[in-house]
């Protein structure tokens, strides 16, 4: 059994500061980059789908990278995250109504504060609750808060409101520098200055002192005990402020949807957000932005096109979990390497050989599902059907005999296509490593 | 008032019977691999829908045995295809492949029998009054129910301390390094523990489903209850989960049955008080906080203990 509870790879753990001062472009383009491109995304995708999407995005964003302070810095499998978020956004939704009626002239900008004060005191309850283990002992003692809260959500009826919960008005409050945040655009730009702002702290966190013992905290915590640093102790921190940047994002859900319901607090969020971390990748720092913004994307486009969107999603979790532990992040950043030893070239045609098959059992798959769907739930809509735009009957042998070949086949070609690509991998690294050794 | 403590006490120990059959394989798993096994009421789940499915087309009693047997060969499945090659990643990657099948099951089981609940019923040979008890009509497929969860109890009880396989798994329980050693094939062992306990999560299925609701939602109303059993019993521990199951079967059915609230408690002392947030405090009902009880007594037991009833580890 291994001493290391945390998934994360070793060698995604960033460079440590070395003190000699990188160079200004080297430290701040990245954030210049994303600073103009979240600025300027939205005269690209201007439609009011893509600018709702973004939103979406903007607030995923921020609460899957809460939740890999705890998993994948920390070590820490939460099982109940969403609970900062929906008590964040609850507190900032009756925030509104109380300001809009007559509290202090507080502008709509400033209200995820009110939202990172109440993830923050959260937090700090159940922090101090569950912190106190860690391990598997910690992931049930946050399930079973995570269902504490969600259903006292149905109990206290006048603060979570029940069923259909609470709603406000955004632009109620007052105007700040003109703006009443009444257009989608607004809000998106709001929601993405808060998002830059708490990136940038996310990140600011992993590379002081206190995200390194995080690190330590998740790889051997004997040790680190040992050098005098309490984990117990670490972990509460870690788990307090993660719950401080969820309650914003929460805060930022309150002002787009304008309502808060119990549904935002409970099991189902709590997994998504587990979703978008592991699938993005939760050894690195970006991982969970990557998965994030493409479960989003999946959930909105796959949401309209089939009823079994969420099979795909699980499917999708267990073969990451199995294949790719290091979520999509890990396997971009085996590429790096390559890319620059310039061998590149050498492991792509194996990808692509790879690619094929992998799409032909997924197609097979897709099938088998869709036409289970049709002759069950949807069997009064007839076996007529398509798929791909290809007409097909579902209670017909042909095409069961179809999806049956491809996913039989294609899932074994991808196998063997899989350990090829594996091979041109490892001699491509061959490759570069002996370069590297021989300058 | 007999008449009610007395029927709450039988379907407090029905129910904590039935939590005790999922709790038990729950426990021996993870004692043995040290994989909570997120996805064990999902077994319990499709051991209800498989059941309500055989029922339907050959008859309830080919079902109690044909609906396990296959829920055991998929738990089968899932081990030696699954969780044993994830086992190189970590505990993590585990708990997390358990917690994707969930999805996956729950997704699957929408798929196939949508969103309502589906009509499985009492087998007719079983449909009538067993007794009556101060005008109460207790029903013989309840009693069937506790003496089908009492008889495997006992022939647990009877496989794991009295057979030559029980001893090997309760070995592997305290020194599963040490019975590798000693030539057992420990990873077969494995995977017969857990067809097992998800053939024995399917029976609690079974013979649940008729009784409650088998709808789509069932395992992800049961599992957190179980984790909790399972914790508040001690991780790893059969009689802490033995007691537990009990506990909290009883915990909650008593707590359905009562309509105290802490207005009736305090009443004089808080006539008008408070805001309309506190109001909702206090008038709601024990009935009302039973679906929250066995988490308080999760937190509770935390605090006070953290090791869980009878849990011999720290963690």
């Amino acid at each position: 059994m291994s001493e290391r509870t945390g998934a994360a790879p070793a060698s995604a753990v960033p460079p440590l500061p070395t003190g000699r001062g990188a160079g200004f472009m080297a430290t701040f383009g990245p954030w210049i980059a994303a600073a103009v491109v979240l600025a300027v995304l939205p005269q690209v995708l201007s439609s009011g789908l893509a600018l709702s999407t973004l939103s979406l995005m903007g607030m995923m964003i921020i609460f899957a990278l809460s939740y890999n302070m705890l998993l994948g810095q920390t070590g820490l499998l939460s099982f109940g995250h969403a609970v900062f978020f929906g008590l964040g956004g609850f507190l900032t939704v009756h925030a509104m109504n109380a300001f809009a009626a007559d509290g202090p002239p507080l502008p709509l900008i400033a209200l995820p504060l009110v939202g990172a004060a109440a993830g923050l005191f959260f937090g700090i309850v159940f922090g101090a609750v569950s912190t106190r283990r860690a391990g598997t002992t910690f992931a049930m003692i946050t399930l079973g808060i995570g269902e504490l809260v969600s259903s006292s959500a149905l109990i206290l009826r006048h603060f979570f409101g029940g069923e259909e919960g609470v709603s406000t008005d955004r632009t109620g409050l007052a105007p700040f520098l003109g703006l009443t945040f009444g257009s989608q655009l607004q809000v998106y730009y709001l929601i993405a200055a808060w998002c830059f702002v708490s990136v940038a702290a996310m990140y600011a966190l992993t590379r002081t002192p206190f995200g390194r013992i995080c690190n330590a905290v998740r790889d051997n915590p004997h040790r680190v005990a040992f050098i005098g640093y309490d984990p117990q102790r670490v972990r509460f921190l870690s788990f307090s402020l993660s719950g401080l940047f969820a309650g914003i994002a929460g805060a930022l859900a309150a002002i787009n949807f304008e309502i808060m319901n119990a549904g935002q607090l409970g099991a189902t969020q709590s997994g998504t957000v587990i979703l978008m971390a592991f699938i993005g990748g939760i050894g690195s720092f970006g991982g969970p932005i990557i998965g994030a913004i493409l479960v989003t994307y999946l959930q909105v486009a796959l949401s309209d096109i089939t009823d079994a969107w969420q099979l795909y999603f699980g499917l999708l979790f267990i073969a990451m979990v199995m294949f790719a532990p290091d979520g999509i992040a890990g396997l971009l950043a085996r590429q790096q390497p390559l890319l620059r030893g310039r061998q590149l070239h050498r492991v792509l045609p194996a990808y692509a050989l790879a690619l094929v098959p992998g799409l032909a059992a997924v197609a097979g798959l897709s099938l088998a599902v869709e036409m289970t769907n049709r002759l069950t739930v949807h069997a009064g809509d007839g076996p007529a059907m398509s798929f791909l735009h290809v007409p097909l009957r579902a209670d017909a042998p042909v095409p069961w005999l179809v999806a049956v070949v491809l996913f039989a086949g294609g899932g074994w070609l991808f196998l063997r296509a899989g350990g090829v690509a594996r091979q041109a991998y490892d001699e491509a690294l061959a490759i570069v490593q002996g370069r590297g050794n021989a300058s | 008032m007999i008449e009610i403590v007395l029927i709450s006490t039988l379907n407090g120990v029905l129910y904590g019977m039935l939590l005790f059959l999922m709790a038990s394989g729950l426990t021996i798993i993870f004692s043995m691999m040290g994989v909570l096994n997120f996805a064990h009421a999902s077994f319990y789940m499709l051991g209800a829908f498989f059941g309500f499915e055989i029922s339907r087309r050959i008859g309830f009693w080919p079902g109690l045995v044909l609906a396990p047997l296959l829920v055991g060969l998929i738990g089968v499945a899932v081990e030696r295809y699954g969780l044993r090659r994830v086992h190189r990643h970590g505990h993590v990657a585990e708990l997390l492949f358990t917690f994707g099948l969930t999805f996956v099951i729950q997704e699957a089981v929408e798929m196939v029998w949508g969103k309502l609940p589906v009509d499985y019923r009492v087998p007719p040979s079983l449909d009538f009054p067993a007794f009556t008890v101060f005008a109460t009509n207790y029903p013989a497929f309840k009693l069937f129910e506790l003496l089908t969860a009492l008889a495997i109890f006992a022939a647990l009880l009877v496989v794991v301390t009295r057979t030559r396989i029980g001893l090997v798994v309760q070995a592997a329980l305290t020194h599963p390094a040490m019975v590798a050693m000693l030539g057992h094939n420990v990873d077969r062992i494995f995977m017969l523990v857990f067809g097992v306990g998800a053939a024995l999560a399917a029976v609690a299925g079974v013979i649940a489903g008729p009784a409650l609701v088998t709808q789509s939602n069932m395992a992800a109303l049961l599992g957190p209850i179980l984790f909790v059993v399972v914790v508040i019993g001690g991780l790893g521990s059969l009689p802490g989960a033995f007691f537990a199951s009990l506990l909290i079967g009883l915990v909650q059915t008593f707590a359905v049955a009562s309509n105290a609230s802490l207005a009736d408690l305090l009443g004089p002392l808080a006539s008008g008080a408070g805001s309309s947030f506190l109001r909702d405090i206090w008038n709601v009902t024990v009935a009302q906080v039973a679906p929250i009880i066995p988490y308080l007594l999760l937190v509770l037991i935390l605090i006070f203990r953290p090791r869980g009833l009878m849990g011999q580890r720290e963690s």
